[in-house]
């Protein structure tokens, strides 16, 4: 609010409390004197985020979720949520006095009566899916990134408890209508209530309030989809930007870039007008589809009702991988003990695998953690190929989702590519264990290739695909040496190595305790890091240069490498493109 | 005079002449073609017509009577329905040896569709083929056919008809270029996998809001394009590509550096 | 300064600064610090610049068309109920509304990457901790604050919150879960609508089924049959979601078995009804296969054989379809002997007791 005017000889004055003119100025005056937003606006306004597309993803998330905010907001100015029986008179033909549950018919109506109600309708349910495969895509960024190691594990946490929260608003969501497909979504999770030991039946009558499917499933879950999973959803989402902010924003590895700074653009305005305008974008498109693309016509699949089932029973993409480990599993392990009945069959697909699944996302950073016994903070993130057991993880973790729910969709596999549905099943049923197995594998292996070919770039440069035949009649294909940006970029990791321990036994032959911990420890830790690529070292870079009868000369190399432009002789590979032949000779 | 017998010669005279005679030819056709046969009224020469049809093309599986044999289903008693329904899909003459015969273009036409139909129901009674105001879309009741449909036919078929699959490569196909004379004679002879939907149980008035029901639904989605009108793995499928793919592509323009 | 540690050790950042061996080499390569900064060519030609800036007002221009479109297609064309009316309503506000939004965003954008400053700032990161006068500090507010309250010696008041505390979330979550969970009367799952001489109906309208109107191949939908004000009730669905049977007719010489212990019959002359349940989660399961005689589910592919007692021949059901035992009465209506003999649909813990 001050302006200097001193010369650059004077001494720095004292800023002084001057009385605001402008409009602006006032009213900022006004809001600092009662809230001291001055200071928020001196640490917030230029804060500096680091640039890359991929940091947008967890955006994408964000703004879908706006944007179901704001469609939700509508819908529920028209869905009724009641389970009381009316007949309904309206469009379409095909429902037409029939009798429905009002929170159907309020969703007909919504959907053919209400001007814009069809399009906020399937703005909302693309949003949703959006939400989901957002909040997927920019987990699996992280993953390979690295991005949950220390400081950020408790953010990862947090994200992971938001992914379920999604799920749950997403379940709870298209459950609303009262359709036959989502009802018999409804009662397919109450067949898996009904199997947990002991306490299923209650459990079931507790979600139910009785038998299924009673009349309070659709109140219930109303005040699940609008009040308690919305709110809980805020508060998280604040709880994970508010330690972005705190952590400041991963940044991709790159010259300049180290764990003690942050390289990017200020808030205000590049991110300002950024991330704003990538809001106005990612509405926009979910109003195109919204309005182009069907989603979700629930008259076609009727009020709910126990009779009816439509092929292509599925719930949305989200909870598929449910629905292929239900499909995948054999039914031959339900027993009768003593009288009492145990749905292994149920159970398995439904809680253990999921279980498996989540637990593995869970505990993941605490277990990098442990085999590397890293303490140290980390704000530049990991190129992929540079954590190839990681990477392979990831992989495997991907392909068994996703052919989980391939599985939930094989009967249309089957019809769109003639197969047998019998067949499909059976081939998933081992991919399952295979293809993550088979996915880790090779993953591993191409990042460890990547590795040794960015280390080979490092050692010999770029071919240029040049072949230069000097006077003695030696021929070379000519290299072009990395530039130190390149060269950078490729040799700026760790190579972890898999931990050291103390021995199993003291100097006086005694066994210590916890050896057997610490050797499980060393064990997995080998899992991960046995297999490394270490990166180049500017020793190598000056081996590499010296193929021929002598070594590069001390003097001159220390300079040149450490400038990085190697013009060495008597080797086979780097020659400056431009310099001749003879300029080449020490 | 001059000037047309001038135009005689006319490079562009023969293509006039040409589409002169295809009008006459057509118009001519039009004015003298027989009309297609009714099956309803079924002559004895209909009859001997289709039993040399039959025994030409489908003797060599169904028998010279059409008695079946342990793999191949007798036709006696199926109806004039069966046939017409078979025959006009082109699942009969069966070609390929597979989980179910596939509908392929029709190897008979309408005339011999029918005399193929009048033979096999003089083999025995059997169900006949329905009467045009029996499948007439526009008397039906779309309400009430959407419900039929869902309890009986949207588990194999989908809600609206798309098609679906049943077990061990079998499947029962979609249903928006079906005619409306070959739904009703789907549900009442119960074609391969389908079972059969007698009068007593489907009545034939509730046959008819069916009907009404199916062609209601080509009218397509209101909410827009329909995506095969499969359910939420295509919805999921479509999320993904069109809204991940703008998305991402959005999010990459709006890194990436400016020229 | 505690994370940046010996660099000798794995938990050190051995490229921050070249480390030389030895022999004095570098055993690491230095930072090459931030790349040069390309300029744009809005930068360097104030042609370009002025393009740029049309093209910015140009999209901010589409925004305001977009929403005047959205407002007169709001007015203009509402659904008019019709398949095609609904369809036009909603693409027409739909695309109105994505152009005035679109407008903005990649206005905002395209302003931000070609004419906003792009040189790069760097800002210093902290360690997270706080540093470690802070934390003493800190303890030291905790400790004096526990010795005014005197907790440490007072053991016996410690344990008194602690229990307090601990129990009075009972007094909400019972009348919670205890009232949310109706009469709790799961024996309920036992029994369903069928009673001796209930007769079969055509679901959805409830017309009674005669057993001669079943012939071979066919398959009919099950509902016991009730008054017609019975069924506009709510209860009517709760109740069907057990009752529901599907009604299939057989060649007699194609059953291989049915459940009907000894001496008795619970088939009639070749029909036979099982539970639409799945045994497996609960769908309804009602793909009947006439020529194989097998009943599939949609859900989970579980596959039933009905010709042999609807045990599971695929699929992740492990229990065969309860049976409900038919007979006719003295109209030939299909009527039912009794309810099924064991609980429908899914299993649970005390499904045997």
């Amino acid at each position: 609010m001050t302006t200097s005017t001193g010369t650059a000889a004077a001494k720095p004055a004292a800023p002084q409390a001057s009385t605001p003119t402008t409009p602006a100025g006032k009213a900022a005056d006004y809001l600092d004197q009662r809230t001291s937003i001055g200071s928020a606006v001196k640490e917030f306004a230029r804060k500096v985020f680091p640039d890359h597309w991929s940091f947008l993803l967890g955006e994408i998330a964000l703004y879908s979720f706006i944007v179901l905010i704001l469609t939700g907001i509508f819908l529920t100015m028209f869905f009724v949520p009641s389970m009381s029986l009316v007949t309904y008179h309206g469009e379409p033909a095909s429902m037409n006095g029939v009798l429905m549950s009002d929170a159907f018919a309020s969703t007909l109506n919504m959907s053919f009566e209400v001007r814009g109600g069809l399009l906020m309708r399937q703005i909302h349910h693309w949003a949703a899916l959006i939400f989901l495969a957002a909040i997927v895509t920019h987990m699996m960024r992280v993953f390979f990134t690295g991005a949950f190691r220390k400081p950020r594990e408790v953010n990862w946490l947090v994200g992971m408890l938001l992914m379920i929260m999604g799920l749950a608003a997403g379940f709870s969501g298209y459950s609303l209508p009262d359709d036959v497909l989502s009802g018999n979504g409804l009662r397919i999770t109450d067949g898996v209530v009904k199997s947990i030991p002991l306490i299923g039946s209650y459990m079931s009558y507790f979600v139910f309030g009785g038998e299924f499917p009673g009349e309070h499933i659709i109140p219930r879950l109303f005040t699940v989809h609008i009040l308690l999973v919305p709110g809980l959803i805020l508060a998280l989402v604040a709880l994970h930007l508010f330690f972005v902010v705190l952590h400041k924003h991963t940044q991709y590895p790159g010259g300049g870039r180290t764990d003690k700074n942050v390289v990017g653009f200020p808030l205000f305005p590049v991110y300002v007008a950024k991330a704003g305008g990538f809001f106005f974008v990612v509405f926009g498109i979910l109003a195109l589809m919204g309005g182009t693309m069907a989603i979700n016509n629930v008259w076609n699949y009727g009020p709910y009702d126990p009779s009816p089932v439509s092929a292509g029973a599925q719930p949305d993409w989200y909870m598929l991988f449910l629905e292929g480990s239900l499909r995948l599993m054999p039914g031959q392990t339900e027993f009768v003990i003593g009288g009492y009945t145990l749905s292994l069959n149920v159970l398995i697909p439904a809680v253990v695998v999921p279980g498996l699944l989540f637990t593995f996302l869970f505990v993941y950073p605490f277990l990098e953690a442990a085999v590397t016994k890293d303490k140290r903070e980390h704000h530049v993130l990991d190129r992929p190929r540079n954590v190839p057991v990681r990477t392979g993880l990831g992989v495997a973790f991907l392909t068994a989702f996703i052919i989980l729910a391939l599985a939930g969709s094989n009967d249309l596999i089957a019809t769109h590519f003639s197969l047998s549905i019998n067949t499909i099943t059976w081939v998933f049923r081992f991919l399952i264990f295979l293809g993550p197995w088979f996915a880790f594998w090779i993953t591993k292996r191409i990042c460890l290739g990547l590795q040794r070919k960015d280390r080979e770039l490092v050692l010999h440069g770029h071919e240029t695909g040049r072949i230069v035949r000097f006077a003695h009649g030696e021929y070379i294909e000519v290299h072009r040496p990395l530039d130190e940006q390149e060269r950078w970029l490729r040799v700026n990791y760790q190579a972890h190595e898999p931990l050291e321990i103390e021995p199993a036994t003291d100097s006086r032959g005694v066994r210590r305790k916890g050896y057997k911990k610490d050797k499980r420890l060393q064990r997995l830790s080998r899992f991960f890091y046995e297999d490394r690529v270490e990166p180049v070292t500017p020793a190598e870079v000056a081996a590499a240069h010296s193929h021929g009868e002598h070594d590069a000369l001390e003097g001159e190399s220390h300079a040149q490498i450490e400038a990085g432009a190697a013009t060495v002789g008597g080797g086979r590979d780097l020659v400056e493109p431009e310099k001749g032949a003879d300029e080449r000779r020490p | 005079m001059k000037a047309l017998a001038a135009r005689r010669h006319h490079r562009l005279a023969p293509v006039v002449l040409l589409l002169l005679a295809l009008l006459v030819t057509g118009g001519v056709y039009a004015a003298f073609a027989p009309t297609s046969a009714n099956a309803e009224t079924a002559s004895t020469e209909d009859i001997e017509t289709g039993k040399k049809l039959f025994q030409a093309n489908c003797a060599t599986c169904h028998g010279m009577d059409a008695e079946g044999s342990d793999t191949v289903p007798s036709l006696v008693g199926v109806g004039a329905a069966s046939v017409d329904f078979q025959v006009s899909t082109g699942r009969m003459p069966m070609q390929m040896d597979g989980p179910q015969a596939l509908q392929k273009p029709r190897q008979f036409d309408e005339e011999q569709t029918a005399q193929l139909a009048a033979y096999v129901a003089s083999l025995g009674a059997g169900p006949a083929i329905p009467t045009d105001e029996q499948v007439d879309a526009s008397l039906g009741d779309v309400a009430n056919g959407a419900a039929i449909f869902r309890t009986n036919c949207a588990m194999c078929h989908n809600a609206v008809g798309a098609g679906g699959a049943l077990s061990e490569g079998k499947f029962a196909p979609p249903l928006w270029d079906t005619s409306e004379r070959n739904i009703y004679q789907a549900m009442l002879t119960g074609p391969q996998s389908m079972p059969v939907f007698n009068d007593a149980t489907v009545t034939p008035e509730e046959k008819r809001d069916v009907i009404a029901f199916l062609v209601d639904q080509r009218e397509g989605s209101a909410g827009g394009l329909s995506l095969g009108s499969l359910g939420p793995v295509s919805e999921g499928l479509w999320a993904w590509i069109v809204g991940m793919g703008l998305l991402v592509g959005a999010a990459v323009w709006i890194g990436a550096k400016s020229s | 300064m505690s994370d940046y540690q010996n660099p000798r050790s794995p938990e050190s950042s051995p490229r921050e600064v070249g480390h030389r061996d030895q022999h004095g080499t570098l055993d690491t390569f230095p930072d090459p610090g931030l790349p040069e900064h390309k300029s744009r060519m809005a930068d360097r030609d104030p042609k370009a610049s002025k393009r740029a800036e049309r093209q910015v007002a140009t999209l901010f221009g589409i925004s305001v068309i977009g929403t005047i479109a959205a407002l007169v297609v709001y007015f203009v064309i509402p659904p008019d109920g019709t398949t095609a009316g609904v369809r036009l309503s909603t693409l027409a506000l739909g695309l109105a509304i994505a152009f005035a939004l679109l407008g903005i965003g990649l206005g905002a954008v395209h302003w931000a990457k070609v004419l906003m400053s792009d040189h790069e700032k760097v800002d210093e990161r902290h360690p997270i901790a706080s540093d470690p006068q802070t934390r003493v500090d800190a303890l030291a507010e905790l400790d004096a604050g526990v010795k005014d309250s005197g907790i440490a010696r007072r053991g016996v008041l410690k344990g008194a919150v602690i229990s307090a505390l601990a129990l009075f979330p009972l007094t909400i979550a019972v009348p919670l879960v205890g009232s949310v969970g109706g009469d709790w009367n799961v024996s309920k799952f036992k029994h369903t609508l069928w009673k001796p001489g209930t007769r079969l109906a055509i679901d959805p309208s409830g017309r009674p089924i005669k057993a001669a109107d079943v012939t071979i191949g066919s398959v009919v939908h099950i509902i016991p049959e009730v008054s017609q004000e019975e069924m506009q009730s709510h209860e009517w669905i709760t109740e069907k979601a057990k009752a529901v049977v599907l009604l299939v007719r057989l060649d007699p010489r194609d059953i291989k078995s049915d459940q009907s212990p000894e001496g008795e019959t619970w088939s009639y002359d070749g029909i036979v009804a099982f539970s639409k349940i799945c045994t497996h989660v609960g769908c309804p399961v009602a793909l009947y296969e006439q020529q194989t005689h097998h009943l599939l589910c949609p859900c989970h592919q579980s596959t039933f054989d009905v010709a042999d007692s609807a045990k599971v021949v695929f699929g992740p059901a492990k229990r065969p379809l309860p049976q409900l035992p038919i007979t006719v009465d003295d109209e030939g209506y299909l009527v039912a002997q009794s309810d099924f003999h064991e609980p429908i649909g899914p299993s649970f813990w005390e499904r045997l007791k």
